[in-house]
């Protein structure tokens, strides 16, 4: 197993230098010195210009550059924000837990739908139900999510009233983060109703956010169960007499649920993907927001430094898949 | 909706298919002309036929605007700003599917969009399918340092969102439709490589490819003329399938204020300038974005489809 372990890290680490020198390259791809660009519009004296350069370390040949960056990027530095000026790295990990408590509530509302909605259709192929899935499954996969989530805004919020607009609560209430998961954060203080609005505002970008990996989901689950239930061995349990309940439950579920685990792990990508339109839509301040405000107040250092961060989060709970996966399914273990 | 999509589906012997090409027992009957074997199987899928009837539509559509819509899509009409559909209260049949903030038609902007969606399509699955192809080619025959250098790039650009990578792309280039579509074409092209480059190891150790050889023919010829055609099948699907992706991901950033610029009629571009009106008038928001989901849903149901019918290993079972 340890063996396995230090592969999967091995295979990763020329990933990783690949992203390192992606996200430095950025920068040295924009047009003009990042001086230029960081003074905009207004322009600067050529001597600060030079004195800037020096400072930042932009006159020097492009390797050594990299080096450096590379250096203060293992010391957990990515520079400061061109805007708020304060470290990348501490801005990315305000954000962040709130891009993940959308994201896990994503997840978790796709499986308990698309989980289940698979097994039925998976098991009764052809029928009327099964037609459904995979006719709501293929919209979902076909999604415009920022669309999907301006109509679910007019449904929910503009006619029915029933939940509000944007953001992560309401400005009733006020309280310093301490985990930065809002619902457990409200559930900590004493205040009223705050954990109810806390709920009301996650409901619907959760939703939004969880459409396409729900389709996908579904539609994995029930071509596994397809496949697992025409097995010799599913064959047998039922010849034996088992109840349909158990042979479905316990037999077929177990090995139907491996490779639809690894799709759930692959769905990391695509939430941040669609975090980036959700968060915009809904204003919910977590990194993809931050991201597209950043390329908009052209602060490069914090695009920079949030793509990488973002890469480095979905290289590394690809890993833990890959090793869950390892961990599951014995097959893949032995294979090499 | 009958959507025969996924691989156990269609490992069931088709009960009416034409007898396989050098099936035993068929050897009199003359054997099917590949296309009209495609489409044998491809008509079976009614799913797929149904998206090529829409895919169709939108080409006709797009190539014909000029003459299909009934107003031109920069055309402002002053007196009829925001007027719902001609169905509702204060419509009217001058303007099918209503007007829009500043008083052009919705129906002819969303008619003209069809050919912002298309040729978006179009170009990026080009360039992705160039590029991609030719470095899996690259990647297949020279499998040492080069071929690792191309497939750990590719990883690489794998590793990052898709759409962030477009958004930081045309962050770089600027924002316009070519630029977002530039910015696509390298998020898609990875696919394409590790499609071409999977293919081609496959072929290459068969008999045609060394007689080939020995009959000495350059490593170009190997490659597009021996090789390649061999390997059309996945790079096909893999190519209607990015066309829904490029639609979908060129509305995004059209929606984010990064592709395609205001007034161009881009079904994106239409939404980010519907959204503060979102809560006062439904069909500025919701007629761009079912534009949107329609086209995807025809490539996607098409893509399907020719996967079912390409696939000769579902084909022979």
């Amino acid at each position: 197993m340890l063996k396995f372990i230090l592969t999967r890290i091995g295979l990763l680490i020329p990933t990783f230098i690949g992203v390192t020198i992606i996200s430095f390259s950025f920068i040295r791809m924009l047009p003009g010195d990042p001086i230029e660009l960081m003074a905009g519009e207004r322009g600067i004296e050529p001597e600060r210009h030079a004195q800037l350069m020096a400072q930042f370390g932009f006159d020097k040949p492009l390797w050594e550059q990299y080096l450096v960056f590379m250096g203060k990027l293992l010391e957990g530095d990515l520079g400061v924000s061109i805007v708020t000026k304060q470290p990348i790295f501490d801005e990315f990990f305000t954000l962040f837990p709130a891009t993940m408590e959308l994201a896990l509530f994503a997840i978790v509302f796709a499986v308990l739908l698309g989980l289940p909605a698979g097994i039925i259709a998976g098991v009764k192929r052809g029928s009327v139900f099964d037609h459904t899935v995979m006719g709501v499954s293929l919209t979902g996969f076909s999604m415009p999510i920022f669309w999907w989530g301006l109509l679910l805004i007019i449904f929910f919020s503009g006619i029915l009233g029933w939940t509000p607009v944007s953001g992560r609560i309401s400005v009733l209430y006020f309280f310093e983060p301490v985990t930065g998961f809002m619902l457990i954060d409200t559930l900590l203080s004493d205040q009223e109703g705050a954990f109810r609005s806390a709920v009301s505002h996650l409901i619907l970008p959760a939703i939004v956010l969880g459409t396409i990996p729900l389709a996908v989901i579904a539609r994995q689950t029930r071509s596994a169960m397809l496949e697992v239930l025409s097995e010799d061995y599913v064959r047998t349990a039922r010849a034996k007499g088992l109840p349909p309940s158990r042979v479905v439950g316990l037999h077929a579920l177990r090995n139907a649920l491996i490779p639809v685990i690894t799709v759930i792990g692959l769905q990391v990508g695509v939430l941040l993907a669609g975090a980036i339109l959700t968060e915009t839509i809904f204003a919910w301040p977590g990194i993809g927001k931050w991201m597209v405000d950043s390329i908009a107040r052209r602060d490069y250092p914090s695009v920079q430094g949030g793509l990488m961060l973002i890469a480095a989060v979905v290289m590394l709970v690809n890993l833990i898949v890959d090793l869950l996966y390892g961990l599951i399914n014995p097959r893949i273990r032995h294979a090499r | 909706m009958a959507v025969t999509t996924n691989d156990a589906d269609t490992q069931q012997p088709l009960p009416n298919g034409p007898a396989p090409k050098g099936s035993d027992g068929a050897a009199e009957a003359a054997p099917m002309h590949p296309l009209v074997e495609f489409w044998h199987y491809f008509s079976e899928n009614k799913g797929a036929v149904a998206g090529l009837i829409i895919v169709l539509t939108l080409i006709v559509l797009a190539l014909f605007a000029d003459i299909i819509a009934p107003h031109l899509p920069y055309e402002q009409y002053r007196d009829h700003l925001l007027q719902p559909p001609a169905w509702q209260d204060g419509g009217s049949w001058q303007f099918i599917l209503g007007t829009d903030p500043v008083g052009r038609d919705l129906l002819s902007r969303l008619i003209y969009g069809t050919r912002e969606s298309l040729f978006v399509g179009v170009i990026v699955v080009s360039i992705s399918l160039t590029v991609g192809v030719s470095l899996g080619l690259v990647a297949g025959f020279y499998p040492g340092i080069l071929g690792t250098a191309i497939l750990r790039l590719m990883d690489t650009i794998l590793a990052f969102p898709s759409l962030l990578m477009a958004l930081v792309l045309v962050a770089i280039l600027g924002p316009s439709l070519t630029n977002a579509m530039i910015a696509i074409a390298i998020v898609l092209q990875p696919h394409f490589v590790r499609l071409t480059r999977a293919a081609v190891m496959a072929e290459l150790s068969k008999d045609y490819v060394t007689a080939s050889r020995v009959n000495g023919a350059s490593t170009f010829r190997l490659m597009y003329i021996t090789v390649l055609p061999n390997c059309m099948a996945p790079l096909i699907v893999q190519a209607t399938l990015s066309f829904s992706t490029a639609i979908l991901d060129a509305a995004a950033l059209g929606f984010l204020g990064l592709g395609a610029q205001p007034p161009i009629p881009e079904w994106g571009t239409m939404l980010s300038e519907a959204r503060d009106f979102i809560l006062r008038a439904w069909w500025v928001v919701t007629f761009p974005g079912l534009a949107i989901l329609i086209s995807v849903i025809a490539f996607n149901l098409m893509g399907d489809g020719l996967r079912d019918a390409l696939d000769p290993k579902l084909k022979r079972s």
